[in-house]
C-alpha cells in the first residue's frame, strides 16, 4: 500500500510540475506585450510640437529608415529616408529646403522627386495624419 | 573657335544643297519611293554592301534622311553614272569627316527641325580636343566622328546599342587607346581601359548597372576630350563627390597640394584604377598614402595614425557587436531590431571615413563617439538576446526534467498496475 | 483521497450517467503482440492534433490575416510576445511531425491490413483525414506570407489548375481570384481556422468512435494473444509515448526555432530551387521528371490524374483486397504498398539530393 501511495504521489507531483512548466509560458504569452502591435502599417513618428518648423527627424518604419519633415510652411511630410541610388540615409537640409544624400550628392525636393545627382527614382512618400496630439505615418495604399 | 570663312561658305552651299535635297527627297522618303543607292549597294559584297545594310538601323533614317542627304547624288536614277550626278560627294576623306558631319550638326537652324534639344557645339568642342588638335596638324590617326559614333547604323547615345552608350564607351575609346600600335607614336599609356575596368566605377556601371557611374567622357569630356589638368582634377571628381571635396578644401592639404602643384584626389586614389577606398589607405595601413609626403614619425603622420586608430577601434567594436548578434541569432533568438540599430553604426562609420579627408581628429572622434553610443546599445540588446537564449535552454531543461519524472512515474504506475492485475487476475 | 473521489462520483453519476461508459472502458481490452507497437500511432496523431489546436488558438490571438500585416504579426510573435517563439515554433514543427506520423499510421494500418471488414469505414475516414491534414498543411503554410510560402502556394495552385475540366475553376476558387493575393490569404485562413477544423473534428469523431467500438484489429494469422486493459494500462502507455514526443518537440523548438523568413514580394521573380513542404515533394519531383508529352496528352495532366487515381484506389483498398477480407494473406497488396512507400521515399530524397533534375 505504501508503495502504491508513493507512486501516486510521485505521479501527481510530477504531473503538477509538468503542467505548471507548460502553463507558465502560456500565461506569459497571453499577457499583452509592451509594444501593443506589430509595427508595419502605421506608426507614431512623433508628437505634435516636438519638431520645430524647417526641421526633420529620422525614425524607423518597418525595417527601414524614414524621415518626418516639418516644412517652413508648417506642413508635415514623411518619406522613406533610403536614397534610391545606393541606399545611404538622406538628411533634411534646412537652408535649401531639400532632402540631401551626402554619399554622392543626390538631392530630392519636398515631394520626393529627384532634383539632381545620381538617384534614379523618387523617394517613396508616406501619408501623414494627426490624431490626438500624435503624428501618424503610414504607407500610401 | 570661329570657323574659317571658306568653311562657312562651304556650309552655306551645303545648307542650300541639303535644303534642296530635303525638299526634293521629302516626297521620296514620305512615299518610300525607290532608292537606287540602297538597291544597288545591297547587291554588292562586303564593304560596299555594309552601308546599305547598316543604314536600316540608323537614327538618321528615322528622321527621314537617306544616302543622298549626306553623300549627294540622285537616288531616283538606276544608272550609276546618272545617279552620281553633280551633287554627288562620295565618301569624305578621313580628315574632312568632322566638317562633313558638322555641316548639319553645327547648324542650329537645320538641327532645330529634327531635334530642337540636340546640341550643335560638337564640332567647336572637337577642335579643342586632343583628337581635333591632331587633325589640325594633319595627323589623321586622331579619332573622328565615325570612330566613336559608327557610320551607317548610328544610334542615339541614349540607346543601349549605341557605341557611345555609357557601358559601351570604355570599349569604344579602348579600340585606339588600348592598342599598342596606335598609341606608340604618341607615347600614351595603353593601360587606362584595363585599369578602369578594375575600378569601383566600372563595377558600379557594369555589375550594378548604375548609369550614373562615370565613364571616360564624364571626366575627360565628350567631343572636347582631353585629360583634365592638374588643377581641374579635383573639380572633376567633385561633380559626384562634393562632401569629400569640401572637407578636403577646408583641410590643410588644400593649400599644400596647390602650392606643390599636386592633383588633389588623384594623388591618393589614382585616376583610372580607382579602387573602393579601404582603411588600408590610411596612415599605417598596407597602402599608406600619407607616407608619399609625410615621413613616419612626423607629427602629421602621427595624427594620421591616431585617426586610423579611432576608425580601427570602431570597426572592431562594430564587428564584435555584429558577431554578438549573429551568435544570438544562431541560438534562435530574434534580433532584427538590434540589427536595424546596427545600421546606424554603419552610417556613422561611412561618415567618419569620409571625414578623414578633412583631417580633423576631433571631428572624427565626435562622430565615432555618437556611433559608439549606438554600438553600446546594440551590445546591450545582443547580450539581452544571449541571456534570453540561456533562459530558453534552462526552461527547456526544467520542463524536460519534469517530463522525465512524469514518464518515470507513469512507467512505475504501469508496472504497478500490471503487477496488481496479475495478483487479481 | 478516495473518500473525496467517492463524493465526486456520487454527485456526477445521476447527472451524467457515465457508468455505461465507465463499464465499457474498464472491460475494454487491447491485444498485445509482436506488432501491437503500431497501435500507438493513431493516438499520437490525436495528441499532435490537440497540440496544433491549442497552439493554433494561441497564435490566433496575435496573428492577423492580411497581406500588409501577416508577416509582421508573425515577426511580432517571434520577437515581442513572451514565449511567442515557442508557441509558433511548436505549431510549425508539430505540423510537420504530424504529417509524418500520419503517413506512418496509414502505412502501418495498411501493411497490417487493419482495413479489412468490419473496419472499412475506419480506413475511409482515416484516408479522408489524411487529405484534410494535407490541406491543413498547404493552407497553413501560406499564412506567414513569406517568400517561400508565397511561391510554394503559387506552384501548388498552378498544379491544381492543370486538372482537366475542373482545374481552372478549382484554382480560381482556391485562390479567391486569378493569382495569389490578399484574397487568397483570407481564404486560406478561413479554411485553416474554421472549415478544415470543423470537418476534421467531425470525421475524427467518427473515426475514433469506430476504433473504440470495433477495438484494435489483429494482423492476419495472429491467433490468441495476450490482452491488456485499455484503461488504465494502454492509456498510460499511450501517455508515456506522448510525453516523449512532447519532450522532443520542446527540444527541437529551443534549438531550431522556426524562422519568419523574408516577406513575400509578389513582383519578385520566383527564387531558384523553390519547392513545397517536404510532404508534397514526392509529387513535385514526379511532375518535374514526367516527360512533357505522353501520347499527345500533356505529361503534367497525366501525372496529376495518376496521383488522384492512386489516391482513389488507396481509399478503396478495403473493397479491392478480397483476400484480406477473407482473412487470407494478400502479398500482392503488400508488395504494391511497399512499392508505393519506396516511391515516396525515393522521390522525396531526390528532391533534396538532386534538386536540378528535370529542369
Amino acid at each position: 500500500m505504501k508503495r502504491r501511495a508513493f507512486i501516486n504521489l510521485f505521479l501527481g507531483g510530477s504531473l503538477l510540475g509538468t503542467v505548471i512548466s507548460f502553463l507558465y509560458p502560456v500565461i506569459r504569452y497571453l499577457i499583452p506585450p509592451r509594444q501593443s502591435e506589430a509595427a508595419a502599417k502605421t506608426i507614431v513618428a512623433a508628437k505634435v510640437g516636438e519638431l520645430a518648423p524647417n526641421s526633420a527627424r529620422l525614425f524607423r518604419f518597418g525595417s527601414s529608415a524614414a524621415i518626418l519633415i516639418h516644412t517652413s510652411d508648417g506642413e508635415l511630410r514623411a518619406f522613406s529616408a533610403t536614397c534610391t541610388h545606393l541606399t545611404c540615409t538622406v538628411n533634411y537640409e534646412g537652408d535649401t529646403g531639400t532632402l540631401f544624400c551626402p554619399c554622392h550628392n543626390g538631392r530630392f525636393d519636398l515631394a520626393g522627386n529627384v532634383l539632381s545627382g545620381p538617384p534614379p527614382k523618387p523617394l517613396e512618400a508616406y501619408e501623414v495624419e494627426l490624431s490626438g496630439g500624435d503624428i501618424y505615418v503610414s504607407r500610401k495604399t | 573657335m570661329p570657323l574659317k570663312s571658306s568653311w562657312r561658305g562651304a556650309i552655306r552651299c551645303g545648307r542650300l544643297g541639303l535644303a534642296a535635297l530635303v525638299i526634293m527627297s521629302a516626297p521620296l522618303s514620305l512615299s518610300a519611293q525607290k532608292n537606287s543607292c540602297v538597291d544597288c549597294h545591297l547587291g554588292m559584297d562586303d564593304a560596299l554592301k555594309a552601308p546599305a545594310e547598316g543604314f536600316n538601323a540608323d537614327v538618321h533614317k528615322q528622321f527621314g534622311l537617306s544616302c543622298q542627304d549626306c553623300h549627294g547624288g540622285n537616288p531616283a536614277q538606276d544608272d550609276v553614272e546618272l545617279a552620281k550626278d553633280r551633287s554627288f560627294k562620295g565618301s569624305p576623306e578621313r580628315a574632312k569627316i568632322p566638317e562633313f558631319c558638322g555641316s548639319c550638326h553645327s547648324n542650329s537652324e537645320y538641327m532645330r527641325r529634327f531635334n530642337p534639344n540636340l546640341r550643335v557645339d560638337q564640332l567647336v568642342l572637337y577642335w579643342t580636343s586632343q583628337h581635333g588638335q591632331l587633325l589640325k596638324k594633319g595627323d589623321t590617326s586622331g579619332a573622328v566622328c565615325t570612330d566613336c559614333h559608327g557610320v551607317h547604323g548610328i544610334q542615339p547615345a541614349s540607346f543601349p546599342k549605341s557605341q557611345v552608350f555609357p557601358w559601351n564607351i570604355p570599349q569604344t575609346c579602348g579600340r585606339c587607346h588600348s592598342s599598342a600600335d596606335t598609341m606608340k607614336a604618341y607615347g600614351i599609356s595603353i593601360k587606362q581601359v584595363d585599369d578602369y575596368k578594375q575600378s569601383v566605377h566600372a563595377r558600379a556601371l557594369f555589375e550594378k548597372k548604375d548609369l550614373s557611374a562615370p565613364v571616360c567622357n564624364d571626366c575627360h569630356g565628350n567631343h572636347g576630350a582631353a585629360p583634365p589638368e592638374i588643377s581641374s582634377i579635383a573639380f572633376v571628381c567633385r561633380q559626384c563627390h562634393p562632401s569629400a571635396g569640401d572637407l578636403f578644401s577646408k583641410s590643410p592639404h588644400k593649400e599644400a597640394f596647390d602650392s606643390l602643384g599636386i592633383s588633389e584626389c588623384e594623388a591618393c586614389h589614382g585616376n583610372h584604377r580607382i579602387s573602393p577606398p579601404s582603411d588600408e589607405l590610411l596612415a599605417g595601413g598596407k597602402q599608406d598614402v600619407c607616407v608619399q609626403c609625410h615621413e613616419a614619425g612626423t607629427e602629421a603622420h602621427r595624427t594620421g595614425l591616431q585617426i586610423r586608430k579611432q576608425i580601427d577601434d570602431f570597426v572592431s567594436s562594430s564587428e564584435a557587436a555584429k558577431s554578438l548578434l549573429a551568435a544570438a541569432e544562431r541560438k534562435g533568438v530574434e534580433v532584427s531590431e538590434a540589427q536595424f540599430k546596427l545600421q546606424d553604426a554603419k552610417t556613422a562609420l561611412v561618415l567618419a571615413r569620409n571625414l578623414t579627408h578633412g583631417l580633423s581628429l576631433p571631428e572624427i572622434e565626435a562622430n565615432l563617439g555618437a556611433g559608439g553610443k549606438v554600438l553600446a546599445e546594440v551590445k546591450v540588446r545582443g547580450e539581452a538576446a544571449l541571456s534570453e537564449a540561456k533562459f530558453r535552454r534552462s526552461g527547456l531543461i526544467i520542463a524536460t526534467a519534469f517530463i522525465i519524472l512524469l514518464a518515470a512515474a507513469l512507467y512505475l504506475k504501469i508496472r504497478d498496475l500490471k503487477g496488481s492485475a496479475k495478483h487479481e487476475g | 483521497m478516495s473518500k473525496w473521489q467517492e463524493k465526486v462520483e456520487a454527485y456526477l453519476e445521476p447527472r451524467f450517467q457515465l457508468s455505461a461508459i465507465r463499464n465499457f472502458a474498464n472491460k475494454k481490452k487491447v491485444p498485445e503482440h509482436r506488432h501491437s507497437f503500431w497501435y500507438f500511432f493513431g493516438g499520437i496523431c490525436l495528441f499532435l492534433f490537440i497540440i496544433q489546436v491549442l497552439t493554433g488558438v494561441l497564435l490566433l490571438l496575435y496573428y492577423t490575416p492580411s497581406v500588409d500585416t501577416a508577416h509582421e504579426s508573425v515577426q511580432f510573435i517571434m520577437s515581442q510576445v513572451k514565449f511567442g517563439w515557442l508557441i509558433r515554433s511548436v505549431h510549425s514543427w508539430t505540423a510537420n511531425i504530424l504529417v509524418g506520423v500520419l503517413f506512418i499510421h496509414m502505412f502501418s494500418t495498411f501493411f497490417l491490413k487493419a482495413y479489412r471488414p468490419p473496419r472499412e469505414l475506419t480506413w475511409i475516414t482515416g484516408f479522408l483525414l489524411l487529405v484534410l491534414f494535407l490541406a491543413f498543411g498547404f493552407s497553413g503554410y501560406l499564412l506567414p506570407w513569406n517568400e517561400l510560402s508565397f511561391f510554394a502556394t503559387r506552384v501548388g495552385t498552378d498544379i491544381a489548375g492543370v486538372i482537366p475540366f475542373v482545374g481552372k475553376a478549382l484554382k480560381t476558387f482556391i485562390l479567391g481570384g486569378q493569382e495569389v493575393s490578399d484574397a487568397t490569404l483570407t481564404r486560406f485562413f478561413w479554411l485553416h481556422v474554421a472549415v478544415l477544423p470543423a470537418i476534421a473534428i467531425l470525421i475524427m469523431g467518427i473515426h475514433i468512435i469506430l476504433v473504440q467500438t470495433l477495438g484494435m484489429s489483429k494482423p492476419i494469422g495472429v491467433g490468441e494473444t495476450k490482452e491488456i486493459s485499455f484503461f488504465p494500462e494502454f492509456i498510460l502507455k499511450d501517455a508515456l509515448g506522448w510525453l516523449i514526443i512532447l519532450a522532443v518537440v520542446g527540444a527541437v523548438c529551443v534549438f531550431l526555432p522556426w524562422e519568419a523568413g523574408p516577406k513575400a514580394d509578389p513582383f519578385a521573380s520566383t527564387p531558384l530551387g523553390i519547392k513545397p513542404e517536404w510532404y508534397f515533394t514526392f509529387m513535385f519531383t514526379t511532375l518535374k521528371l514526367v516527360p512533357a508529352h505522353i501520347f499527345t496528352i500533356e505529361g503534367e495532366i497525366l501525372a496529376v490524374l495518376g496521383f488522384m487515381l492512386g489516391g482513389l484506389l488507396l481509399m478503396l483498398v478495403p473493397f479491392l483486397d478480397r483476400g484480406a477480407a477473407r482473412e487470407k494473406r494478400s502479398p500482392i497488396f503488400s508488395a504494391v504498398g511497399l512499392a508505393v512507400v519506396l516511391y515516396i521515399v525515393v522521390m522525396t530524397a531526390l528532391t533534396y539530393l538532386a534538386p536540378n533534375i528535370g529542369k
